[in-house]
């Protein structure tokens, strides 16, 4: 077991940890962080898209004990009194429509808005390529990211 | 006060954002995964990994030991409660229905088929067990092509056999249609093997407290589900509720009863503790059903004008090692869709049902129609390059005139209602049809390395599952009704419930949507409830495009008994006749004096108070509707594609793609459009990218997201979409259906569009997908026949 301390959405929690948890398992089973979900097993995904100290991670592919001393973000903490610009923008552009993927595209846009806050259209498919959707065929993603993007979205 | 209420703009059409977001959002939600129950325990599934093998011993013994492992089971210890998971549709009386324990006893018939399960406190401790479960095999051949497995010699994947059954359906003279047809063409096409793909895996969560069964899953039928572990598991239908929460799509695959939700419930029995059993995605591309795998041998006669005269269609379809849920059916829904928009005078159908050793298939979006609008479209195209007419045109000389609706095909159905005219003309002008084929002149005589491919696709297809009756007659194991219930609450606001469960496709907004408009209660006051057969006690599920078409008219009927009720109530509160009672945009009041009247809101309260009711009227306007379609829709539309194919690579680009629909009447076009984006997507992944492949050996070589191959943003071009409004007749709010078209009508015009580009050189057909390679190949091949003087592609 290994002590952990990590920041997620404001709290700070200490743990014990199995070395090999992977972040994803930590934030939805020992914390209940069930708002980030699990797509697959090999990265391809991106469903468990967190921001870790700012940067977008897909936390499958991070063991909790990386995690130490870090500040995570995860879709359940990106609305401050109101939604996040990109939370409007998805509803507004009907940008989801099971929603499974939608946390983890919703982080991974706002790195991408972090990197390039003015993206093109092909900018945008290019910079979600980690982030895989079943059910809208993108359009109406690129559309949201797009109008949060022109909504200005800070970090 | 109703003219103000009239002046507001209907619900009906509007593009109204989606309630459901708000959760979805914001990670507020609701996945089964998410469930956490006292004491909860964990499941994790041994999985066979031959093909095919015989077991010869399974010992459970060591991993019951290991640390958090609370038990361990093989099938044997099921013997007597596993059963066999159900196939609802014996096709034809004949047919061969292997029996399919969820946890194999005596042979495993596919790679993934489970053979032990581990019970552990946790997922790590669950996983780190199976490794001791001691499984012995005795190998068997796997037989791995449907083409040779109904040969003598071929090893059986059942000891009764490899031929599961053959379906015939025939209509009219087609030996009168063929001989001295001046035109006869015949194709082979492959539908290869495609994995649904949900990106939310399978999950599940059992418990039995007190002899009552509580299941959550990740399932698109929680009803169905029910009545199976009923019917077909000996639990008493009384004790099981089934959930189905937030579910992350389906498209087909979470049509199923599971082994590992029956495995869930027995074991949760058993123990007498909550399991859950949550996939990961490698363990989902072997285990969730697959879709499509067919050879489809294609045939049709014309007249020298291009009119066609007859169809033969001989299909062999994989149905994997087992029959599960409608597996057999699939094809079947086929069979109906060959003949498309096109008149004829004759058709032949006939579907071989084989056995592999391979993940059993079964619906997966679009569900038969896809296969059999790819074949039709496919060599619709091939008509026009035999005649030199543009492949508009063939199909214009073809297809049944907007005037001539309703109109019975030479498949017996009967379509109520289309206009491929104004479908196509809006496609052609969006698309800007006559300057992309100019500019593939130009090219063309410019030998351009990068060549211009334009692929047509005029579909339609059947949505609304379905007519008891028809589901009857083809032998079906269920009817094809629907249920709602409408409520009405005394504060005024209405709780709606719905049997059909929703998964993406945004009942609860769509459903508000009807209500609010039939009842003239606002959209925000409106609650729907679905997926909990605790709360939903009757439904038949969402698939087959059959939500709104049966669903929706269902809640239709449902509304307009309480406006039926609500009349005999405001009848005697005002001392008027019942008859003389109108209602209008939410208020019921007397014809010809709307100041003279009640909203639904107040009747609904005066009920609920029940002091001035009428003699023998019950205190309540709550109404229940079940709705059974008297036929399908078929919705239709044109789809245009555009291609840049490189001759010298194979790289295939979608430079544009039009998608004009005629879906009928639409409740939201936000969603319309949504769900024509999706099932494009999906369509052109079948095209270009997505394969499911086994090895020699029966090994699924493509288990991960890094192997099958979903687009991704990049992967996908922009969509243009378009709209004609053609109402259905059959219905009373018009509505057609949209879940599956954009899927059904793109797969044929990408590859279309491909073949289109190098026809000139010969090229003539391309399997799918169409990578590079493929692409590249194809090319190479048809330039080795020109040069050998044969002409002629691949």
């Amino acid at each position: 077991m290994a002590s952990i301390t990590v920041t997620v959405d404001g709290v700070t929690y200490s743990d014990e940890v199995e070395p090999r948890l992977l972040l994803v398992h930590y934030l939805r089973e020992r914390l209940g962080k069930t708002g980030t979900p699990v797509g697959c097993d090999t990265s391809n995904c991106g469903a468990c898209t967190v921001h870790m100290n700012g940067v977008s991670v897909k936390s499958c592919s991070v063991l909790a004990v990386q995690a130490d001393g870090a500040e995570i973000t995860t879709i359940e903490g990106m609305a401050n009194g109101e939604w996040h610009p990109l939370q409007q923008a998805f509803h507004a552009e009907h940008g989801l429509q099971c929603g499974y993927c939608t946390p983890g595209m919703i982080m991974a846009a706002a790195d991408l808005l972090r990197t390039n806050p003015h993206p093109s259209e092909q900018e945008i498919r290019e910079g979600l390529e980690g982030n895989l959707c079943r059910c809208t065929g993108y359009e109406n993603i690129v559309r949201a990211v797009r109008r949060a993007a022109e909504a200005g979205v800070t970090p | 006060m109703t003219t103000d209420t009239q002046a507001a703009a209907p619900e009906l059409g509007k593009a109204r954002l989606r309630k459901e977001d708000a959760r979805l959002v914001t990670g507020q939600t609701n996945w089964t995964d998410n469930m956490v129950l006292p004491g909860m325990l964990h499941m994790c599934f041994v999985r066979s990994p031959y093909a095919h093998a015989r077991i010869t011993s399974v010992d459970v013994s060591a991993a019951r030991s290991m640390p958090g492992v609370i038990a361990a089971f093989s099938g044997a210890d099921f013997a007597g409660e596993q059963a066999s998971l159900p196939c609802a549709w014996p096709v034809t009386a004949d047919i061969l229905i292997p029996p399919h324990p969820p946890m194999a006893t005596e042979e495993v018939r596919y790679v993934g088929e489970a053979v032990a399960v581990v019970v552990a406190r946790d997922r790590y401790a669950a996983a780190d067990a199976i490794a001791a479960v001691d499984v012995t095999y005795e190998p068997l051949p796997p037989v791995l092509d449907m083409r040779t497995a109904l040969d003598e010699s071929s090893p059986k994947v059942h000891e009764a056999g490899n031929k599961s059954y053959e379906w015939v359906f025939d209509q009219g003279d087609l030996d009168a249609a063929f001989r001295d047809a001046p035109v006869v063409i015949e194709r082979n096409y492959r539908q290869q093997r495609l994995i649904p793909s949900a990106m939310e895996p399978r999950a599940v969560v059992a418990t039995c407290v007190a002899g009552e069964i509580t299941l959550w899953s990740a399932t698109q039928i929680p009803h169905v589900l029910r009545f199976a572990l009923a019917a077909f598991f000996g639990i008493p239908e009384q004790n099981i509720r089934v959930i189905a929460p937030d579910v992350g799509g389906g498209f087909g695959s979470k049509l199923q009863v599971t082994a590992e939700e029956v495995l869930a419930v027995l074991i949760a029995r058993r123990l007498g503790k909550p399991v859950k059993w949550t996939e990961s995605r490698s363990e989902g591309n072997l285990t969730v059903h697959h879709g499509r795998d067919q050879w489809q041998r294609i045939r049709i006669a014309a007249d020298s004008d291009g009119r066609l005269r007859g169809l033969s269609v001989d299909l062999l379809a994989d149905m994997g090692a087992y029959l599960m849920l409608v597996t057999p059916g699939v094809p079947l829904l086929g069979a109906f869709m060959f003949p498309a928009i096109y008149k004829m005078d004759a058709y032949h159908f006939a579907c071989t049902g084989v056995f592999t050793t391979k993940m059993p298939t079964d619906a997966y979006r679009g569900a038969g129609r896809p296969e059999a609008t790819f074949a039709i479209e496919r060599i619709m195209d091939e008509l026009a390059a035999e005649l030199h007419v543009d492949p508009l045109e063939i199909r214009e000389r073809n297809w049944i005139k907007h005037e001539e609706f309703p109109y019975t095909t030479i498949a017996t159905l009967t379509y109520d209602s289309g206009n491929y005219e104004a479908a196509t003309a809006k496609a052609k002008e969006l698309f800007g049809y006559d300057e992309l084929r100019a500019e593939q002149e130009r090219r063309r005589a410019s030998g351009d390395p990068v060549q211009l491919g334009i692929g047509v696709s005029t579909y339609t297809e059947m949505c609304g599952l379905a007519p008891s009756r028809v589901l009857g007659s083809l032998s079906y194991g269920a009817g094809g009704w629907e249920h709602a219930s409408v409520r009405m609450l005394p504060t005024g606001k209405v709780e709606v419930v719905t049997g059909s469960s929703a998964h993406g496709q945004g009942h609860e907004t769509a459903w508000s949507q009807i209500v609010a408009d039939k009842l003239g209660v606002p959209f925000e006051d409106i609650r729907v409830l679905h997926g909990d057969t605790q709360v939903s006690h009757k439904g038949m599920d969402t698939y087959g495009s059959r939500s709104l078409t049966v669903g929706g008219i269902a809640l239709n009927g449902a509304c307009e008994k309480v406006i039926a009720k609500a009349k005999v109530i405001t009848a005697h509160m005002l001392e008027a006749s019942e008859n003389d009672i109108e209602f209008t945009a939410g208020r019921l009041h007397v014809r010809g004096d709307p100041q003279k009247g009640h909203s639904i809101q107040e009747i609904a309260l005066a009920t609920f108070a029940a002091h001035n009711l009428p003699d023998g009227v019950e205190p309540s306007l709550d109404s229940d509707a079940t709705y059974d379609p008297e036929n399908f829709s078929y919705p239709h539309g044109t789809h245009l594609c555009a291609t840049e194919v490189d001759t010298e690579t194979g790289r295939v680009t979608i430079r544009s793609y039009v998608a004009v629909d005629d879906v009928g009447k639409v409740v939201n076009p936000l969603i319309v459009e949504g769900q024509v984006h999706g099932g494009l997507a999906q369509g052109i992944a079948q095209a270009l990218y997505e394969e499911a492949v086994y090895d020699a050996d029966g090994n699924l070589l493509t288990t991960t997201l890094a192997d099958y191959l979903i687009p991704a943003a990049a992967d996908l071009p922009h969509f243009t979409t378009g709209r004609t409004e053609t109402p259905a007749t059959t219905n009373p709010l018009g509505v057609k259906g949209v879940g599956e078209a954009g899927t059904i009508a793109s797969t044929p015009a990408v590859v279309n569009a491909i073949v289109d580009a190098l026809r000139p050189m010969g090229v003539r057909d391309i399997p799918m997908p169409c990578t590079p390679e493929r692409v590249w190949r194809a090319i190479q091949s048809a330039r080795d026949s020109s040069a050998g003087q044969n002409g002629g592609g691949q």
